[in-house]
């Protein structure tokens, strides 16, 4: 069945009520019934909740086959708690048809790829999928196809009971004997833990793993010691240099500069621009040198930002030091100024994925946002963004929070080159529909500026502004003049991951890849 | 043109294409890698085959490893390592004839 962006869906995926995309807050003022886990009751007073081994706290929590483990992904490319908690179960203990319920998945868990082609890890499910393991599941190796989630539609799909959580597997730069976490005061700090919150509240078993144990209560706790079965040390949870960078640099590329400037012009020609305004950026080049520009504005017309979410880096950190931004509440940490600030800095907060971007909770932060500034591997001329699948259609990425901020907020600017290399950004159809197009609202390339037309009001915007644009269309025309009109990429039938909408709809499928042959003419 | 000797043009820089020409057997002989392969294989075989013809190569073994090179780039590549596999490639160079 063709969903609302056009992507064909297999019925057989629409089983047990399961709907494909049909637009922006389809889903709005529907019930949702909530999960419970079924926990471990732990009356008789307890001194501290160590156990000796990843092994012992799986076993107390009744550790199987067929189980659902769960972890988050604050530890980036330098975790280590995914890969040691997954060898104990499969090679020390024999576990088989296990599912992964992540946060996110990266680089740093290629050797989960060699349990998925062994059959023993049966089931993804994640935002992120990267390196070998996207490989290996782009060639359609896992059982199951892998279930890909915004960080808005994980805690929604986890507080549905869309996803059970047998064990979850919390990774604490600190924590106490009996369980109370926090991402700060050790020796692999990561800031907030966000995306671990709901996990811990929905799991029926937590385990906690850390390399740092401190005196009891380790307060104010992200993970509370309530909700904790058991607390395992080990060596190292993670290499501190690849889970946050030294400082996010603002970019120095003339280009990125451009159009950087060109998104805080868009942002500053809007209605919403005003004392108090909400913002949120990432932290590609561009869309970080935004907060550069942004703050000239600000200056020019003495207004101040009123709160800023996100993925948090120094740069936003630093305004919130010199005052110009009053609350920055955050779900991760990118870098080490914005780990070292959190709940330090006066108006640093930390917050959870669905506090942060759940759709189908009372009302996330990402729907109070006026801006957010994003990237994109693809956008097509219906304003769909791709930021999931490669070019050669492998999977390489993470919708994150691109989906859910975009259609929270009042204002969503994708700003990236036209082309990289030869790949033309701009396109006719993008390879994955991550974030529908009626999320989208402005797109600012090194070529110009597009204003989805659905948004009349923001072209009057610009027109009043004097800023120039022009339709996607011509944007696609003229990446295609420079870089050819890409040939279509060639797929199999077999369905390797399912693209949950935020809303637990069908928004694409990504199919196996074909090996490639030069078509014939 | 008679390829006389191996040669090489070009890198493995990102947007860049490494050309190698080799005497061949009477036909063209290509092999093709790129990062962009799956939408821009055919694309990039044809630009490589043109390019040869309208240099009068004919009997060649030809390498192309493609990082994403506009079609400028693998002409220019292509055309280099054909001119200095015939030790033509100092001095008069057909500039807007056979190479434009």
């Amino acid at each position: 069945m063709k969903n609302a962006v056009g992507r064909d869906i297999p019925e057989y995926l629409l089983a047990n009520g399961k709907e494909v995309y049909q637009g922006k807050n389809y889903m709005d003022g529907k019930y949702i019934q909530k999960a419970s886990p079924r926990t471990r009751r732990y009356e008789t007073p307890q001194e501290s909740k160590l156990v000796d081994s990843i092994r012992t706290a799986m076993e107390q929590c009744g550790a199987k086959s067929g189980m659902t483990f769960s972890f988050h992904h604050h530890l980036r490319d330098g975790d280590f708690v995914v890969n040691q908690v997954m060898k104990v179960a499969i090679e020390e203990m024999g576990l088989e048809d296990i599912t992964i319920a992540a946060s996110s998945l990266g680089n740093a868990h290629d050797p989960i790829a060699n349990y998925i082609e062994q059959g023993k890890v049966v089931g993804i499910q994640t935002s992120g999928i990267r390196g070998r393991m996207g490989e290996v599941v782009s060639a359609g190796k896992l059982k199951t196809p892998a279930i890909i989630r915004s960080h808005g539609g994980r805690p929604r799909a986890i507080e549905g009971g869309e996803v059970h959580i047998d064990i979850a597997f919390i990774a604490a730069p600190t924590s106490d004997c009996v369980g109370n976490c926090r991402g700060i005061g050790g020796k692999s700090n990561c800031g907030s833990m966000g995306y671990a919150m709901t996990d811990a509240k929905y799991a029926d078993h937590v385990v906690v793993v850390t390399d740092c144990l401190v005196d009891f209560p380790n307060m104010p706790a992200s993970v509370e010691a309530i909700d904790v079965d058991a607390v395992v040390v080990v060596d190292s949870i993670g290499n501190p240099k690849k889970i946050a960078s030294a400082a996010a640099r603002i970019s120095q590329n003339p280009r990125d500069l451009m159009m950087a400037e060109n998104v805080a012009k868009v942002i500053a020609a809007t209605p919403w621009f005003k004392e108090g305004f909400s913002f949120q950026t990432g932290v590609g080049g561009p869309s970080l040198a935004a907060n550069l520009f942004l703050e000239k504005y600000m200056d020019e017309q003495g207004i101040k930002m009123g709160w800023a979410i996100g993925g948090i880096c120094g740069p936003m950190v630093e305004l919130l030091k010199k005052g110009k931004v009053g609350k920055v509440i955050d779900v991760q940490d990118f870098d080490l100024d914005a780990v070292n600030s959190i709940n330090q800095t006066p108006g640093h907060y930390e917050m959870s994925a669905s506090q942060y971007a759940n759709p189908a909770n009372k009302g996330a932060f990402v729907n109070k946002l006026d801006f957010v500034v994003l990237a994109a591997l693809e956008i097509d001329t219906g304003f769909n963004v791709n930021v999931l699948t490669g070019s050669d259609g492998v999977l390489r990425g993470a919708p994150g929070g691109h989906p859910d901020t975009a259609a929270g907020s009042k204002v969503c600017i994708i700003v990236t080159p036209l082309t990289r290399g030869r790949m033309a950004t701009v396109c006719e159809h993008v390879v994955t529909v991550t974030t529908p197009g009626d999320c989208v609202d402005v797109l600012v390339t090194d070529y110009g500026i597009a204003v989805n037309p659905l948004r009349p009001d923001l072209i009057e915007c610009l027109d009043k502004a004097g800023i120039p644009h022009v339709t996607i269309e011509s944007l696609k025309e003229k990446a295609y003049s420079l870089v050819g009109r890409p040939d279509d990429l060639q797929w199999e039938d077999k369905v390797v991951a399912v693209l949950e909408a935020r809303d637990g709809t069908i928004l694409d499928v990504v199919r196996k890849i074909k090996p490639y042959t030069i078509p014939e003419d | 043109m008679e390829i006389l000797k191996p040669a090489m043009a070009g890198t493995l820089e990102s947007s860049d294409a490494q050309v190698t020409v080799e005497p061949g057997n009477g036909k063209i002989q290509l092999s093709l890698q790129s990062s962009v392969m799956n939408q821009y294989g055919r694309q990039i075989r044809e630009t490589v085959l043109e390019t040869l013809e309208r240099l009068e190569v004919q009997s060649a073994k030809v390498t192309v490893v493609d990082k994403g090179a506009l079609d400028c780039t693998l002409k220019a590549r292509v055309e280099c390592a054909v001119f200095r596999s015939c030790g033509q490639s100092a001095a008069n160079i057909p500039w807007g004839g056979a190479v434009r």
